[in-house]
């Protein structure tokens, strides 16, 4: 079959690329579109890395896009999102423009963050994007008081916390889950667990390495889930996120993935068995749900080329706009020190 | 008479009532009263959703105050004491101090933290010392310590209208000092200096919990008619530099008086910045009194003897002006 797909848009607006289908369809495509989105711009970073048009650290998405993705989906505009250093999907997804993304990380000033964060440290308050944190666990407490904050003013809000399995190790990890149950705060706790922190494989590191049997033993309700079935994470997500909004306090995803690709550009992967990387990398999330949508007859080679496409021309057109970007200029070095002028001393 | 304790629980119960966006938390504030028993009556008065008791868990519920600002909401963060802090280094300077810069000006962090300080009760090596110097080095932390009963009432209100992250010393000591306090008083400045004694001889600059003995040590002075001028910093971070300078240009000799240890203490940043800016005003090289470089020992006489006391500050000024 062949689908109409329009060109997908540079700005929030972002990716359903299907209007005149079916429901189901379009919200397929839109989870494959996504996906896609994330990988390309991945890859393209890892070229403009090299190129040195990037500098800095690069934590690179690739293998772990199916999270992202399917979590926000269960996200509603006003709910808020905290996440890590590998966060440009995040932050793609939540609607943060490729531009805007592709120009931070080439230190622009019309990045999402005026060139002061880089890769690590995206940030946009349209979509009530928190970063961009480069701690790891730093982002928990920050999610459970956006949490307090949102319950305290009434608003029926979720805030959803990427972390790693890095930072199930951390004692913030268990001091902000048990705040988080102890006073029901509207807090998704989304543990992206892809079995590696930075070059210390989980289960060197920690003695419970279901992830989930620390989140139940804070009082957090904890769902395992295939991280690389982005309909799995969607519906798993949705559920926790309606329980939530139901008052019932903080839920836990333990989101099993992996990454494909080395944990920064400095890192040769000399820690990680070949076979492993291997095996991982055929249940690909992009591939596997292609194969799925194809199964169902929802998707063929031009559908899927056409998708290429679009995601192809919105990286060109970020990779263009972050290269014409300015630099922010000199005399405003201590900007955003305060949020007034009053360092002048 | 009003004591200094009085004074942030008033500034805080006003807060309270004036907005509905504060809230305090922190380690026994409200069944317990506040371990200084600053809140003391609070949770009664305005209920536990405002008054939070938290876990010992320093790190997140400082890292949830500044969630909470982000999120719209007014924090005032108590941590039990300075030593404690360092549980919560992480979130304050890693956090607090960088989200506004590191998004560009998007997110600014309007979070009050309220820190008792200081030495002088003999509780030891993890109670008592005075790590304000630590909190004044980070660019985007505003840092004040009230030394009187009209800045621990005023300072407050001022920290808590700021747009950014605002660390209140309150140095242990302090709580049970009292004063008058005029009628109406309310909201003060937190970017200057005050000269809280006018002289001609011997600038003496100090903060927090050594004011009070520095000014004893002024009037001390002053019956061996050696005229000191007292400045009482105020706000650390940032540093009134100009009033510093101004003062050490009429007296042309200045003592600085901390009660943290000497290396790396804001004793020696306010040294620095003299050298820089009234190098040749000086007559002498500036003096600092500040604490023996111990951790504080428990024993009263040997904590008294690790800290700064007027004998010395009065000795420090008579070398200086040569009497």
């Amino acid at each position: 079959m062949s689908i109409e797909t329009p060109s997908v848009a540079h700005n929030t607006e972002g990716a359903s690329p299907v209007e005149a289908v079916s429901a189901d369809v379009a919200h397929a495509y839109r989870l494959l579109t996504e996906m896609l989105r994330i990988r390309r711009l991945e890859e393209r970073s890892a070229e403009l890395y090299q190129a040195e048009k990037i500098r800095g650290f690069l934590h690179l998405y690739i293998g772990e896009e199916a999270v992202a993705v399917g979590v926000l989906q269960a996200l509603a505009p006003d709910d808020a999102v905290v996440a890590t250093y590998r966060e440009h999907g995040h932050a793609l997804v939540r609607g943060v423009s490729a531009r805007a993304i592709m120009a931070e990380m080439f230190g622009k000033q019309e990045g999402c963050s005026g060139g002061r964060g880089g890769s690590m440290h995206l940030f946009d308050a349209a979509t009530r994007f928190y970063g961009g944190n480069a701690i790891v666990g730093g982002g928990l407490p920050l999610a459970v008081g956006l949490a307090l904050a949102d319950k305290m003013q009434g608003k029926k809000c979720v805030t959803a916390c990427f972390f790693g399995d890095g930072a199930a190790a951390e004692g913030v990890f268990h001091e902000s889950l048990n705040l988080a149950a102890l006073w029901r705060l509207p807090t998704l706790f989304c543990c992206e667990n892809n079995l590696y922190a930075m070059g210390t494989a989980l289960a060197r590191a920690q003695s419970q390495t279901r992830l989930v049997e620390k989140a139940t033993a804070n009082g957090v309700p904890a769902t395992d889930v295939d991280g690389m079935d982005v309909e799995a994470v969607e519906r798993a997500a949705r559920r926790a996120a309606d329980a939530i909004r139901e008052g019932q306090g903080p839920q836990f995803l333990e989101l099993r993935t992996y990454r494909f690709r080395s944990h920064s550009m400095f890192d040769p992967d000399l820690y990680r068995p070949k076979a492993e990387i291997e095996e991982w990398k055929q249940r690909c999330p992009i591939a596997t749900y292609s194969g799925t949508l194809r199964e169902r007859g929802m998707l063929d080679d031009a559908s899927l080329a056409s998708i290429e496409a679009n995601v192809t021309r919105e990286v060109d057109d970020a990779v263009a706009f972050a290269e014409a970007g300015t630099w922010e200029p000199l005399e405003t070095l201590t900007r955003h020190v305060y949020s007034e002028e009053s360092a002048k001393r | 008479m009003t004591t200094y304790r009085e004074a942030v629980r008033e500034a805080i119960r006003e807060a309270l009532n004036a907005d509905e966006r504060v809230f305090l938390m922190g380690e026994d504030v409200g069944a317990y009263g506040g371990c200084y028993a600053v809140s003391k009556g609070l949770l009664e008065e305005f209920g536990p959703e405002r008054i939070r008791d938290t876990p010992l868990s320093e790190l997140t519920f400082v890292g949830a105050g500044i969630g909470a600002a982000l999120g719209g909401m007014r924090p005032i963060v108590e941590i039990m004491t300075v030593n404690f802090s360092l549980l919560a280094l992480d979130q304050i300077v890693n956090s607090a101090a960088t989200l506004l810069h590191m998004s560009g000006g998007q997110f600014n962090v309007p979070l009050v933290i309220r820190i008792p300080t200081g030495a002088g009760r003999q509780v030891a090596a993890q109670h008592s010392h005075s790590l304000e110097g630590w909190f004044a080095h980070v660019p985007g932390l505003k840092v004040v310590a009230p030394a009187t009963v009209a800045d621990a009432r005023g300072m407050l209100p001022t920290a808590l209208a700021d747009p950014d992250p605002v660390i209140i010393f309150e140095h242990a000591g302090l709580y049970g000092i009292e004063e008058e306090l005029q009628e109406g008083a309310g909201a003060v400045p937190i970017d200057r200096a005050a000269v809280r004694r006018e002289g001609t001889d011997v600038t003496l600059i100090a903060f927090g919990g050594m004011l009070g003995r520095t000014l004893e040590s002024a009037a001390k002075l002053a019956e061996d008619a050696i005229s000191a001028e007292v400045i009482d910093l105020r706000t650390l971070r940032p540093l009134d530099t100009e009033a510093i300078l101004a003062s050490v240009r009429k007296t042309h000799r200045a003592v600085v008086v901390d009660e943290e240890w000497r290396s790396g203490s804001l004793a020696a940043e306010i040294s620095a910045r003299i050298m820089e800016g009234a190098f040749f005003d000086l007559d002498g090289p500036v003096a600092r009194v500040c604490s023996a470089e111990v951790p504080m020992p428990y024993a009263r006489h040997l904590e008294q003897a690790t800290l700064p006391q007027m004998p010395a500050i009065v000795q420090a000024a008579r070398t200086l002006v040569g009497r």
